[in-house]
């Protein structure tokens, strides 16, 4: 594996000569750590946002109203990215906001992966009609525009983190399906599968210990991908005020909440798009680099 | 070919009447549209007359029946705010959508087809690298917060350009950008990954050898050929356009047809909003169709 990957990447590499700077710069340009450092944080702001954000990130203080950031003259050093109108700390609601996001991000992916990967493996599994009509549905969950269905469906059923999840994961677990449908297609024609039917091994044991784990790399390539995007559209529909909820601090509720005072109190509006930004890049990049790595086939697909 | 074409219509449109029963539906249960024109002088007549002239007194499927027979002829009923035909409504809007998606359109296409060129061409040289990173930026980027920081930058630190609405060339600049950013770095990263696919290929390689200039190798036998790639994307660029043209035009206040739709959520406008939702997605699936028809036309191996 690493030998054909220097080989792969060689024509990449501008300086291949043997030497320490090279060898650094070789680690640095081969692992992703920028995008992983910043994933790490995201997790680590996830897990611990009670201990780590230093205010309660609901409680607010309007004494203590739209402070600046701690380098400008009148911030305060208690406030290290200012506040919000509501007085709020602007930092612990953005610390906060790495908890809803990732938690939307792993709920969706998960129901929407296991959906998906369910009737990607049953459609490409039993192929015939199961087939069609599996993927007829999925077709139909595709050609839908997502964020118009999302605005009206939030309207009947009202803005709450459930809602949101179950939008995003009735959009989402289409793409799973079709990747994995196709990964089953060719996996089911090979030989160790055929011998698993001759052994009389059932159909759901078939799938589970023979198809799955060949399925597997795709799916974990396919989800870290998809992390960003999802991000992205909660913070869309929470800006749009069809997600989260206030005063829940989500990133896109944020941005929402602080537009209307941009041209002075910046700060409210610019740290919590920053964090979504960094967030999704670092998962978009995380995602490539391990498509190139363990999958690189998808590139035709994604 | 001609089957092919007949199921894909077929398809698309069983598609749409599902998607017009779905949102029909769900507007019906967001609640009696004459609440929103409810005051505390209205009478029961008066209540009672609304009913009949927006047909709510009749069972959910006759409405709709009376709804869809009006719709295939071009009535999508009357908005509730403006108390005018929705079609006169959405036909007051879609010139502003159009001319801010082509804005976009013309900034996407304008920065990711040489940039994709480049980097691709150059491939592992500081361009690549820049073009490469542009276009990770460009996806990650929230659109609406991008839209945000430009009306700070350009138009309230240093006033070169309008904040929002609609006017003179400048308003178009800072939407088409915000729209156009995310299109632009799908553009540049397919047109880099076909344009190497293409730049590898055999007959590119004798061109080289039979010492064809690189100009021509680049522009003539793979350009030409690196586009069609492109084409499959189409759909998901419009889906894109489409989210975009909602948070766009909600940023820069654009009097087009994504603000329309959140207006009309947002003001229970329900013929407005079944009428937006639906126009959607019969662009998008007739975009999509007309993408699929026109890469099986092109490419005989593809049918459906």
């Amino acid at each position: 594996m690493a030998d054909v990957d220097v080989i792969s990447r060689a024509p990449y590499l501008p300086g291949t000569s043997r030497g320490t700077l090279p060898a650094v710069w070789r680690f640095v340009r081969r692992w992703p750590l920028v995008p992983a450092f910043l994933a790490g944080v995201l997790v680590v702001c996830a897990i611990g946002a009670p201990w780590i954000a230093p205010h309660d990130p609901l409680r607010g203080d309007l004494f203590k109203s739209a402070l600046p950031p701690v380098w400008d003259a009148r911030g305060s050093a208690t406030f290290l990215l200012g506040t919000d109108i509501q007085g709020r700390d602007v930092l612990s609601r953005v610390i906060h906001g790495a908890r809803i996001s990732l938690v939307v991000a792993t709920v969706v992916l998960s129901t929407g992966g296991i959906v998906g990967t369910g009737v990607g493996m049953a459609a490409g599994y039993f192929g015939g009609q199961v087939d069609e009509v599996l993927m007829r549905i999925v077709d139909f969950t595709l050609a839908l525009p997502f964020i118009l269905i999302a605005l009206v469906v939030v309207i009947v059923f009202g803005q709450s983190f459930e809602v949101l999840v179950v939008l995003l994961a009735v959009f989402g677990w289409g793409g799973f399906a079709r990747l994995v449908r196709a990964e089953t297609l060719s996996l089911k024609t090979r030989d160790y599968v055929a011998q698993a039917r001759i052994a009389g091994a059932s159909t759901p044991r078939i799938m589970m210990k023979h198809i799955l784990p060949g399925v597997m790399n795709t799916l974990i390539v396919v989800a870290t991908l998809r992390v960003g995007g999802l991000i992205l559209a909660e913070s869309i529909l929470s800006f749009l005020g069809a997600g989260i909820p206030p005063p829940t601090p989500a990133w896109g509720l944020m941005v929402a909440e602080g537009r209307s005072y941009i041209s002075v109190e910046w700060w409210i509006t610019f740290f919590p798009g920053m964090a979504i930004f960094l967030t999704v890049f670092a998962m978009n990049f995380l995602g490539d680099w391990l498509r190139d790595r363990f999958d690189p086939r998808l590139r035709q697909v994604l | 070919m001609r089957r092919f074409i007949l199921i894909r219509l077929v398809y698309s449109v069983l598609v749409a009447l599902a998607t017009s029963v779905f949102v029909f539906a769900l507007a019906h249960k967001s609640g009696d549209p004459r609440t929103v024109l409810l005051t505390e002088y209205t009478s029961q007549a008066q209540w009672d007359a609304w009913g009949r002239r927006w047909g709510l007194d009749k069972p959910l499927v006759v409405q709709y029946g009376i709804w869809l027979g009006r719709a295939l002829k071009g009535d999508l009923g009357e908005s509730l705010r403006e108390l005018r035909p929705v079609r006169k409504v959405i036909q007051s809007r879609i010139l502003a959508t159009l001319q801010l998606a082509s804005g976009a359109f013309f900034f996407a296409v304008l920065v990711g087809v040489p940039i994709g060129i480049l980097s691709a061409v150059k491939r592992g040289s500081v361009w690549d690298y820049a073009g490469r990173t542009f276009a990770l930026f460009g996806q990650a980027l929230p659109p609406f917060w991008l839209g945000i920081m430009l009306i700070l930058i350009f138009a309230v630190r240093i006033d070169w350009l309008p904040t929002s609405g609609r006017g003179g060339i400048t308003h178009y600049i800072l939407p088409s950008i915000t729209l156009g950013w995310l299109t632009a770095s799908g553009i540049l990263r397919i047109v880099r990954s076909s344009m190497l696919e293409v730049l590898d290929s055999e007959y590119i390689k004798l061109a080289r050898a039979k010492g064809v200039a690189a100009r021509s190798i680049i522009w003539k036998h793979a350009f030409r050929n690196a586009m069609l790639a492109p084409l499959t994307f189409g759909g998901l660029i419009l889906a894109a356009f489409i989210t975009g043209a909602v948070v766009t035009e909600t940023v820069f206040g654009w009097p087009g047809l994504g603000r329309l739709a959140v207006q009309s959520v947002t003001n229970n406008d329900f013929p407005t909003m079944t009428g937006v939702v639906l126009l959607f997605t019969i662009i998008y699936l007739g975009m999509n169709s007309l993408i699929d028809i026109a890469y099986a036309y092109v490419d005989p191996r593809i049918r459906y």
